[in-house]
């Protein structure tokens, strides 16, 4: 059980069982309860020193970016708002309201410009995540 | 030549006269030569604007006749007299001089006399009706120096007959038989709100009520009237206006086939029995009956006039719905509209609206009484047959303009069509209202269709790439911030998802809708804003209640009513900057912005401020700011008032207010200004004689000057035009359009802002004045709110994974 495809695993009611989360091999990182995220708003975790922007959307999937707006180099992400532009999940930096895709990184107002994607999992009111793939070891 | 006798030069009469000049019918061999025979002394007015002529229009504001006119070659008026007899064997018509005009083709345009019912006393000195121009100066020349006046007949023409009176400072008592006002146009509900809006302006309404008979005075003329049922009304005049009848003696005696109740028979193309003699206008029975509008008349002068320059032009009836002013009230009925339909009917601020469909949902009539804003669009909607979607929006003056085509009529006054519009838009490069009006002659006549112009304007505009803002964002594509603050409101829709799923499309929302509709429903009295579904919709600030700065930290702004200070608040400031490593400076708005606090110390930051008696400045939200303030009488030599005390009031009146942006103001104490209030969304300067209330001032990157509103203001009524000046803002504004914005986008501007403010000219005044007082009541310190509950303080951690630093 090492890297998953994030593909399989960002999305709610993976019917995987749940991690260990003690295992070393295991890059899931259990961060908070369902419950401590509000609904169609972000939230920050502080993940191995790295600052992750988590949204519960109002079907309950949690969608996860990194924190930091990559424009201003701050960890401001969690607190803009979430949206759907042109079927796009979104969220809107509270900075200067560049937005970004949820599931894929890109900003829609700069396409030079990305932020990192980690994949979610939900499981029995539970929220963990892995690092962007990106970053993933072996 | 051909000889054209036209026997009236009333409105219709004239019609027809400038409709056969302009297609030529004069011209050639074969043109006509026409005599008009005007048994007035004067030639053709507006008689529908009649009681203008109360208010001071003269005569030349009233002509439709366009100097020089009747100059032209073929033309010929004859004044103070009328047609008196028609030979239709010998072609010839007799006049009241005696006068003998052959004609070829004689068009009859009498119009109607009004009815006067036979009432013992209809004969005495100072009992009047009401039509003419000559009624208008006999009845002024009456009243001068007198005191009570009656209308018999709450009609239209009544209605009108009592506003003149009205404007010549009288009082007024209406009296009508039926059971409500204008029963021919309004339905019960209608009726309701017009006459309250009528007894409101001091008109006495009287229904059901039968007149006995009009009553002498010792010296012979009227002193009152009589009701059957005993009451008797005393009155220094009597105007009768109990309906119209059509002038039809002149065919009568000539054996021209009559309609058994009256008026000259004619068929679609407006022809009598005898051929070479046609009737338009409210002589004639057209299409089975008598037409007692103008527009119709003009349409039965248009047919002639084609008829008689080898066209074959019909008329067949015509749309009666009808847009007034009555005493300076909306009123307007579309299609059928009696019977059952959707009502809004607000008794509050008198306003009734009902509209009717039939079961494939397709408009079948409506009635608008106060406000008939939205009549265009529903004679649009009428005529078109399209399927109405959603009544609701409808009702609530919300929905989208109506679809049509470009055969479409807009302007029945001047028949003007869509696709004439849009040409007019294309070819000319027309950009604006005023041009497009002046360039297709559409809405200068009742002015009943401008909304729809607007609309057509908007439309092609936006099709042509030029940018008209009205759509918020793509979840709202047609609907403005005011139309959603009005959806919610009207149909007390109170949550995101609801108005998302019911007026707007997709999913979720963007950073545009939410905030926006988070404020609207925070303006329409949603309780505390972070808590259930509006957590999710507000802005970052307003979501921490601090304002987020550029390294990701928060700025914290107690209020400071009027800029006023205690030590010990100062204190608690100190201690908490010191203790929580805060920068300190005080604001352009008299106040101190305390810069550098982590989210997770907003909290115990707020407890300490709280216990000294601050609270939340709402410097975070699209709110009220400040309301800066001078020292005043209290110190200033120069202060004529407590300006230092009216800021206090007016910021602890206003704070929390959420509006379409932030909202700032200023109090001076005297004309030196130096709370600079002319710069200010509302500023208040002191005179000797009150307070002068000026709005839509802004500073920032395009200054720009307040506008004066009134002058010469109590406390009372200074706090109360605010209300309303800040409630109408709230209702009617954009997203992010600041008050200065605002004005300088809607139709007339601070006119428009001072007839609604100051004059209530929409009798919106005691409603938004509600609201605020509402607004006064449910307001607490959203800090103080969010401490109470232990709950409410999760959301101010950094980090949500347990154990995180922070």
């Amino acid at each position: 059980m090492t890297i998953l495809d994030p593909a399989t695993t960002a999305s709610v009611g993976t019917t995987r069982p749940p991690r260990d989360t003690s295992s070393r091999q295991n890059r899931w990182q259990d961060v908070c309860g369902l419950d401590a995220l509000t609904v169609e708003r972000g939230a920050a975790a502080l993940v191995d020193g790295r600052a992750v922007a988590l949204f519960r959307l109002d079907d309950d999937e949690v969608l996860a970016v990194d924190d930091v707006d990559p424009f201003w180099g701050v960890p401001v992400l969690s607190r803009g708002l979430v949206g759907c532009i042109g079927g796009r999940d979104t969220v809107a930096s509270p900075l200067l309201k560049q937005r970004f895709d949820l599931r894929t990184g890109d900003c829609l107002d700069d396409p030079a410009v990305t932020v990192a994607v980690w994949p979610v999992q939900v499981q029995q009111g539970r929220v963990a995540v892995a690092p962007p793939p990106s970053l993933a070891g072996p | 030549m051909r000889q054209l006798v036209v026997a009236g030069h009333g409105m219709v009469g004239h019609r027809l006269v400038e409709e056969l000049v302009e297609a030529g019918g004069l011209e050639g061999p074969d043109g006509w030569e026409v005599t008009v025979v005007g048994e007035e002394s004067r030639p053709a007015y507006d008689r529908v604007a009649l009681s203008s002529a109360f208010a001071g229009a003269g005569e030349d504001q009233l002509t439709l006749v366009s100097d020089g006119f009747f100059d032209t070659p073929g033309l010929r008026l004859l004044v103070n007299e009328a047609v008196a007899a028609v030979d239709p064997e010998a072609r010839t018509a007799t006049t009241t001089s005696g006068r003998v005009l052959a004609y070829d083709h004689l068009v009859l345009a009498t119009g109607s006399r009004p009815f006067v019912p036979p009432l013992p006393g209809k004969d005495l000195p100072g009992v009047f009706t009401y039509r003419t121009l000559d009624d208008v100066e006999a009845i002024t020349a009456w009243c001068a120096g007198r005191r009570t006046g009656v209308v018999l007949g709450g009609g239209l023409l009544g209605l009108e007959a009592a506003n003149a009176l009205r404007l010549l400072g009288l009082e007024v008592h209406v009296i009508e038989m039926a059971p409500r006002l204008m029963p021919v146009q309004l339905d019960d509900g209608g009726a309701a709100a017009l006459r309250t809006r009528i007894e409101a302006l001091g008109v006495h309404v009287h229904v059901g009520a039968s007149s006995q008979a009009i009553l002498a005075g010792p010296d012979g003329t009227v002193s009152g009237l009589l009701l059957a049922d005993g009451t008797e009304l005393a009155a220094d005049v009597v105007v009768v206006s109990a309906g119209i009848r059509p002038r039809d003696d002149v065919a009568r005696g000539c054996g021209i086939d009559l309609h058994e109740r009256g008026g000259i028979l004619v068929d679609e193309a407006c022809r009598t029995s005898d051929p070479a003699i046609s009737a338009i206008g409210e002589c004639a029975v057209a299409a089975g009956r008598v037409w007692g509008l103008v527009a119709p008349g003009y349409k039965m002068a248009a047919a002639v006039a084609d008829r008689l320059t080898g066209g074959d032009a019909t008329f067949e009836g015509a749309d009666l719905s009808t847009k007034l002013k009555l005493l300076g009230i909306d009123v307007a009925s579309v299609g059928e509209s009696h019977g059952p339909g959707a009502i809004l009917d607000d008794p509050g601020s008198a306003t009734y609206k009902k509209i009717r469909v039939d079961e494939e949902g397709r408009l079948v009539g409506a009635v608008l009484v106060g406000d008939a804003s939205s009549f265009g669009d529903l004679v649009q909607l009428h005529r078109s047959g399209v399927v109405v979607e959603d009544v609701l929006s409808l009702l609530a003056g919300t929905a989208a303009p109506a679809a049509t085509g470009p055969s479409a009529l807009v302007c029945s006054c001047n028949s003007v069509t869509t696709g004439d519009l849009v040409s007019a838009i294309e070819a000319d490069g027309i950009c604006d209202l005023a041009t497009l009006k002046a360039c297709t002659k559409a809405g200068t006549g009742c002015g009943g269709c401008v909304p729809t112009l607007k609309g057509v304007l908007e439309r092609q505009l936006a099709a042509q790439g030029v940018a008209v803002r009205r759509g918020l964002c793509e979840h709202f594509p047609d609907r403005s911030r005011q139309d959603l603050y009005d959806i919610c409101r009207i149909g007390r829709v109170r949550t995101f998802a609801d108005l998302l799923a019911s007026h707007g499309q997709g999913k979720r929302g963007c950073e545009i809708c939410k905030p926006t509709v988070a404020s609207i429903l925070a303006s329409l009295g949603g309780g505390y804003v972070l808590d259930g579904e509006q957590a999710a919709l507000q802005d970052t600030n307003d979501f921490a209640l601090a304002n987020l700065q550029r390294n990701g930290t928060y700025s914290v702004v107690p209020r400071m009513p009027g800029g006023e200070v205690t030590p010990r608040q100062l204190m608690a400031c100190a201690e908490v900057a010191e203790d929580y490593d805060l920068y300190v400076k005080v604001t352009g708005g008299q106040r101190l912005d305390l810069f550098g606090a982590k989210l997770d110390d907003l909290p115990a930051i707020w407890a300490r401020l709280g216990q000294a008696g601050l609270e939340s400045g709402h410097a975070y939200g699209k709110a009220l700011r400040t309301v800066k303030s001078c020292v005043g009488i209290n110190w200033c030599r120069y202060g004529v008032q407590d300006s230092t005390e009216m800021a206090k009031l007016l910021e602890l009146r206003y704070r929390g207010l959420r509006s379409p942006h932030k909202v700032k103001m200023a109090v001076s104490g005297c004309a030196r200004e130096c709370a600079e209030a002319q710069s200010k969304d509302v500023g208040v300067i002191a005179t000797e004689a009150g307070w002068n209330l000026y709005v839509g001032g802004n500073g920032g990157f395009r200054p720009r000057h307040a506008d004066l509103l009134a002058e010469g203001l109590s406390d009372a009524e200074l706090v109360r035009s605010v209300d309303r000046f800040l409630q109408y803002y709230v209702r009617t504004g954009e997203r992010l359009e600041r008050t200065a914005a605002w004005i300088e986008r809607i139709d007339d501007g601070i006119d428009h802002v001072r007839r609604v403010v100051v004059d209530d000219s929409l009798g919106l005044g005691a409603e938004l004045e509600a609201q605020m007082a509402a607004h006064v009541e449910g307001y607490e310190c959203e800090w103080a709110a969010t401490l109470r509950q232990p709950e409410r303080l999760a959301r101010f951690q950094t980090y949500v994974n347990e154990g995180a630093p922070t």
